[in-house]
């Protein structure tokens, strides 16, 4: 084993023994499976106070700059923690716009000011960020957005609603994409990006319930707030090119993300050890031939998922269609994820019918909430029936 | 542990090339090698079978010392995807699964026939003796005296073979007992019309013949077991290149093909089943490679097990799937005799038969993996 392997191998072992000491116990309340997901106070404080925990540790944001909270080391050492958080299945990270989008966003192109101001309370979890994209009448057609930043003086005065937003109603900053110039001739060159703040007056949030109950999204509502000038990121115009960059950190496709958790991935094995204890005709469930045959497929299906991330890695394996497996991941595994959960529940016999907040639900209605929270993947970043078309269309070459 | 257990797929420089080369040699030959071959008696293309011979096919999965490869039976996987796109038959498949049972049966016994073998001639496996492929209750007996009694059924390219694989019981102890073609008596194979005739095979009565070897002792069992696995690899090898050149086959078809002015592809009640075939053909791709990776020439261990399993459950879905959609698709074309689409769900049809179907596979699979 070479120096550098072995300082790695250390490091793993201190993580690991550190996540084991200061994993947080069972709150006695159910956690957020995803940033998408903080629907109360209680959640939010408990994360909040997490993520500040393990920030301090010096286990967030390794490979973000020393002088702006980070540490300053290769990424290598945060993929580390992360691997390790993941097999340890410590809470979230929940602060993921700021840590997974705009910190990235601003350590790459933002001015020394900017990442003064506002790169350490993204880490510490101070400062919650949000993004404001999405309009009430565009949906993911960003190109559109409607939402109007006037220049007035040293302030833009800002008019219009953004949807979907993800902790909007706990945030202190929002990467907001608006209209500077509505007479451009190309659409996109009449939009500007803003790092703004969501404590000014005008600014009104309206939290969205979810069909879990819960609430985790808001609707933002602008009606004639003014933001500082300074917020501008870039020049006026720059909002389109410095969006999609944004997206591109979203989708994982430009590193740069501080780290940590953003989902709790559920998998095959967390099903099959909760359907252990479950009985059906007096027997184990697991000795029905018809439940067993349902969960070989699962089982077939999320291993197949597994085994195409190592082909996809083999020129000579994917030459057909070599876009066809990255491209088809989302639609895959998220309708594979909502399958699979809804499975969950129907193999609890009776207990299925129970939900969150029913002393008796099985693991607290975990399942029944990851069910219909489980929608938010396929319908949200495209829906499934668009990403078949996406695959028809890029992948097989078929018609529009 | 998860149960998803071993997740490796190894793929080195030496098998891309095998790849590589299997694939231009099929589509050279292409799909219709195989149409002409649908309504001849002769069982296969003499000049085709030649030509597989001297690119050492037949030893693909035997070690060097036989003559063979050396690359191991994974190595077959390639060969065989890259057939299944032209639905081309020949005895390969056959002799490949019978060559396996006598070397993981007794490879120091088998030795001189296994050379014969990985030198050109074919051979191939007698087993079943009615439809239920599940039964284990062999009536074959092997007598005191040495002679073989018992008829087999659907006998893979049995016309075509020199030597059969018999399996039979010598006082209820399971016995190979090798058989040369020469020593059958005349009308002993009778030739059965499949339902895809680009395989073939036929009923064998071996009555009072006398093998000219016979392999008994601890391995048998394992390596009748492993026979069965192997066969259901490569069967799902053949079915991956089949639903993938299926997929082709309809792709083709809804870019060119119009109705109420529109290309038919356009639409999502078409488009989104496509997505679904191409998906299917994905994972049966990953499961083919990942099993090649993880068998060897020793008994195959539990992870390999598995992945002969998976291969074949998912191969033969995805198969079943593509066929019967691609008849669909085509609409009155895809009713007719020359439209391809009636090759592949026939193909789909026979290969679901073969070393058991999807949901006996994944019955196995549940004893493996919930049950450990």
């Amino acid at each position: 084993m070479n120096a550098a392997v072995k300082e790695l191998d250390e490091f793993r072992r201190e993580i690991a023994s550190w996540l084991a000491a200061n994993k947080p116990a069972d709150p006695g309340f159910l956690l957020p499976q995803s940033f998408m997901e903080v629907g109360s106070e209680q959640q939010l404080e408990f994360l909040r106070e997490w993520q500040h925990k393990v920030w301090t540790a010096g286990y967030l944001g390794m490979a973000w700059p020393k002088e702006y909270g980070g540490q300053g080391v290769d990424a290598v050492y945060q993929s580390i923690v992360d691997q390790e958080m993941r097999r340890q299945a410590v809470p979230i990270c929940f602060n993921v716009i700021g840590l997974g989008w705009a910190g990235p966003l601003i350590n790459d192109i933002g001015t020394a000011e900017e990442k003064e101001q506002y790169l350490k309370g993204i880490l510490s979890a101070e400062d919650i960020w949000c993004q404001g994209f999405s309009e009430p009448d565009h949906g993911s057609d960003l190109g559109n957005a409607r939402t109007r930043a006037e220049r007035d003086g040293d302030s833009y005065v800002v008019n219009g609603s953004k949807i979907w937003t993800t902790l909007g109603n706990y945030a202190k900053y929002m990467i907001l994409l608006a209209r500077t110039n509505p007479t451009t001739e190309r659409k996109y060159d009449g939009l500007s990006f803003f790092l703004a703040p969501m404590t000014v007056d005008g600014i009104d949030t309206r939290p969205i319930r979810k069909l879990t109950g819960e609430y985790g999204f808001t609707e933002t509502f602008f009606t004639d707030a003014r933001i500082p000038a300074t917020c501008l990121m870039g020049q006026e115009g720059d909002g389109w090119k410095i969006a999609m960059k944004t997206l591109q950190y979203e989708r994982g496709a430009e590193a740069g993300a501080a780290g940590g958790l953003a989902f709790v991935r559920i998998v095959i094995d967390d099903l099959i050890n909760q359907l252990r204890e479950v009985r059906r005709a007096d027997q184990p469930l697991l000795d029905d031939p018809v439940v067993r045959d349902q969960l070989v497929s699962l089982i077939m299906e999320e291993k197949a998922l597994a085994l195409g991330d190592r082909r996809a890695e083999i020129p000579a394996l994917s030459s057909d269609y070599p876009l066809s497996l990255p491209l088809s991941n989302k639609l895959r595994w998220t309708e594979y994820t909502r399958r699979m959960r809804q499975f969950a529940i129907n193999a609890q016999g009776a207990d299925g019918a129970l939900y969150v907040g029913d002393d008796r639900a099985r693991a607290g209605g975990f399942w029944q909430r990851a069910y219909l929270n489980s929608f938010s993947a396929t319908i949200g970043g495209g829906t499934s029936q668009v990403q078949a078309n996406i695959i028809a269309e890029h992948v097989l070459g078929l018609p529009k | 542990m998860s149960v998803l257990g071993n997740t490796a797929l190894r793929f080195d420089d030496e098998q891309a090339m095998l790849l590589d080369y299997a694939r231009n040699f099929c589509a050279a030959k292409g799909i219709d090698t195989a149409r002409q071959h649908l309504e001849t008696p002769q069982e296969f293309a003499p000049e085709l079978w030649d030509e597989i011979v001297a690119m050492g096919w037949l030893g693909i999965g035997l070690p060097e010392d036989l003559g063979g490869s050396g690359l191991g039976i994974g190595a077959a996987v390639p060969v065989l995807e890259s057939m299944g796109r032209v639905l081309m038959g020949t005895p390969l498949l056959s002799t490949l699964l019978a060559s396996q049972l006598l070397l993981r049966g007794d490879k120091t016994a088998a030795t001189e026939i296994l050379v014969a073998i990985a030198s050109g001639e074919a051979a191939t496996v007698a087993q079943l003796e009615s439809e239920d492929w599940l039964s284990r209750r062999e009536q074959t007996q092997l007598t005191s005296e040495g002679h073989l009694t018992g008829e087999k059924r659907l006998v893979m390219d049995a016309q075509s073979s020199r030597w059969f694989v018999v399996t039979a019981q010598r006082e209820g102890i399971p016995v190979l007992a090798v058989v040369d073609a020469k020593d059958l008596e005349s009308g002993a194979i009778r030739p059965r019309q499949l339902i895809d005739n680009t395989h073939r095979a036929g009923d064998v009565v071996f009555e009072g013949v006398t093998p000219r070897l016979v392999i008994e002792g601890e391995p048998v069992a394992s390596a009748l077991r492993d026979y069965r696995l192997l066969g259901a690899l490569l069967v799902a090898a053949e079915n991956t290149g089949a639903a993938a050149a299926c997929l082709d086959t309809i792709v083709e078809y809804l870019k060119t093909r119009k109705q109420f002015g529109k290309l038919i592809g356009s639409y999502q009640a078409l488009k989104h089943p496509a997505v679904d075939i191409l998906n299917d053909v994905d994972s049966s791709r990953s499961f083919i490679y990942h099993a090649a990776t993880l068998v060897t020439d020793e008994p195959l261990q539990a992870d390999g097990q598995i992945a002969c399993h998976m291969a074949k459950a998912q191969a033969t879905d995805t198969l079943k799937y593509a066929g019967d959609r691609a008849v669909q698709f085509h609409g009155g074309m895809g009713f007719t005799w020359d439209c391809d689409a009636q090759l592949f769900v026939r193909r789909a049809q026979w290969a679901q038969q073969q070393f058991g179907d999807a949901a006996y596979h994944r019955q196995c699979l549940a004893t493996l993996l919930l049950d450990a």
